[in-house]
């Protein structure tokens, strides 16, 4: 038995997982979400900012780490919105102009529709350089964006009117999916110019960026669960928005299917590990020539 | 089972499911591929996702289709975006802005002679480094290959380190004990205890990686120390790729049964 299990077809295990994610998602499990120090101060740092303050917002990922971080992208949005915040849109990474424009229409075109382009956010786009892109914009945006992301000219735009460089930014918000990315952010954009910076990433980033925080980084939110966490701040303190309707924050929804192939998961490896302790007994010797 | 039974299960697996959406399509159920253009995207899309899945039970042609054609239109993006992103704007559009306007795309027409220079510079070096394809003269390739090292080195050099040494190390020189009026004996325990483990575990994993004595004894054991916190680190971060990869799965399973088959309300 202890042998067998040892031996199961890994395709077993891949048809658990998959069942763990859909039996959830078709019964709407979901789970009640707690903040951590890290998510509750990206929250803190935008409640505390005045409104109409800039915030710049680098969407540096693209479709394939979407499920992870589109919902943090849209809570950042929704939390910038609701607090009457500037919006500053551009990305080092071509497939984050899409994002963005996901972004604005989906929360800023349902949610906020008295946001207006040019006055209340504005959409600079992509430029190619990666981290070069930062050091030229820490003192001048216009060296590079002559025009916003429709091509119209930088100057005729009136809330770039009074921004220069990265300094008259009060924040940077940055989604990261990779290189370049909120490390870059930090290296040089936020350690250059003092300006704050934040930022959610993707959980296999997250480990690397934790060391940044809280000295170089205000706060970070890494991988899906962090992002339920910050959703789940957004309904808590505007529940006169979302009480009752949370449809639309994506991250809680997935955290369900999420707990529970974790714990397949931690199932399996329990059970693994029971089994090999096991047989290693009866066959210790088979598996010390296995191991040879 | 053998090779034929296998790829008769893949086939009779994916088959069975486009059966069943087009029985539910007829339905109306969910969109036909046939109703927009955006239906039909969504049954591509969901086509190419169930040929990727079905790796998981065995290589097959359907993986295979859809590993090459992903490929390839990775390659011709990023082709296009190199062309029309850097080549255009930033080179041709400094040498020859008006033919640039006049036929490719919108650029400054007013380029300063230092701007037009840089340009040639970079084409010349960017003609250079394609010369490894030359049957003579390789050599040559490494002249640009130089000045793109000794720009990153220049450029990364002293942000990494200001950003990750010297503003990584005062944060890692902490009080050892936390003080708090409230708490017992005037310590914040949970503090002191993330501040020692902060701490001795920096110095654990700094001296696993001191070489030049050797580990034997106290520096042994601190040594072995240093294993644990090391271990314990690659652990958090298996953790946290299982979740960014459990999250993907969710993300395309919602596809399949929200977006696509429409089994699963929003």
């Amino acid at each position: 038995m202890m042998e067998r299990l040892q031996t199961i077809d890994r395709r077993w295990i891949f048809l658990f997982i998959m069942l763990a994610v859909v039996i959830p998602l078709a019964f709407d499990l979901t789970i009640d979400e707690v903040a951590t120090p890290e998510v509750q101060a990206i929250y803190d740092r935008i409640e505390e900012l005045p409104p109409g303050s800039n915030v710049l917002l680098p969407f540096d990922y693209g479709p394939e780490s979407e499920p992870e971080l589109q919902p943090m992208a849209d809570s950042y949005v929704r939390h910038l919105g609701r607090r009457k915040q500037k919006l500053f849109f551009m990305c080092l990474w071509p497939t984050g102009q899409a994002q963005t424009l996901k972004t604005v229409n989906q929360v800023l075109g349902r949610e906020f529709p008295d946001y207006s382009y040019g006055r209340d956010y504005v959409m600079l786009g992509f430029r190619p350089g990666g981290q070069g892109v930062i050091q030229v914009v820490v003192t001048d945006f216009r060296t590079l964006y002559q025009s916003d992301v429709e091509g119209t000219p930088i100057d005729e735009i009136p809330m770039m009117r009074n921004v220069k460089g990265l300094k008259d930014m009060d924040l940077i918000l940055n989604i990261s999916g990779g290189f370049p990315g909120l490390k870059e952010w930090i290296q040089f954009g936020g350690d250059r110019t003092g300006v704050p910076v934040a930022g959610g990433v993707t959980a296999v980033q997250a480990p690397l960026l934790y060391p940044y925080y809280p000295g170089q980084l205000s706060g970070i939110m890494g991988g899906l669960k962090a992002a339920a966490e910050y959703e789940s701040l957004l309904i808590d303190g505007y529940s006169e928005a979302y009480g009752t309707d949370t449809e639309q924050f994506a991250a809680i929804r997935r955290m369900g299917p999420q707990t529970l192939a974790h714990l397949v998961i931690i199932l399996f490896l329990v059970v693994g590990n029971i089994a090999y302790f096991a047989s290693r007994g009866s066959s210790g010797e088979r598996l010390k020539s296995l191991e040879k | 089972m053998n090779e034929q039974n296998r790829r008769f299960l893949v086939v009779g697996a994916v088959g069975l499911v486009v059966v069943f959406a087009l029985v539910w399509s007829a339905l109306g159920q969910m969109e036909g591929f046939w109703v927009s253009g955006s239906a039909l995207g969504a049954w591509f899309a969901a086509f190419l996702t169930l040929s990727i899945l079905s790796f998981l039970y065995d290589d097959n042609p359907f993986y295979r289709f859809a590993e090459s054609l992903f490929i390839g239109v990775s390659a011709g993006y990023w082709m296009v975006q190199g062309i029309w992103q850097q080549l255009v704007p930033n080179m041709l559009g400094r040498l020859a802005p008006d033919f640039v306007n006049e036929h490719l795309a919108q650029v400054p027409l007013e380029v300063e002679g230092i701007d037009k220079s840089m340009a040639l510079v970079q084409l010349v070096l960017g003609c250079l480094l394609l010369w490894r394809l030359a049957p003579k003269g390789t050599w040559i390739a490494r002249w640009p290959l130089a000045v793109i090292v000794g720009w990153a080195a220049g450029t990364n050099l002293t942000r990494y380190l200001v950003s990750d040494f010297t503003k990584q190390v005062s944060p890692a020189l902490i009080p050892l004990v936390e003080p708090s009026q409230t708490a017992f004996l005037g310590i914040d325990w949970i503090g002191t205890l993330t501040a020692l483990v902060t701490v001795f575990g920096l110095l654990a994993a700094l001296i696993y990686f001191f070489f030049s004595v050797e580990h034997k004894g106290f520096l042994g054991q601190v040594s072995r120390g240093g294993i644990w916190i090391l271990m314990i680190t690659f652990g958090a971060a298996f953790g946290y790729t299982v979740m960014g990869r459990i999250a993907l799965l969710v993300g395309r399973m919602e596809f399949l049964f929200v977006d696509w088959l429409q089994l699963i309300g929003p």
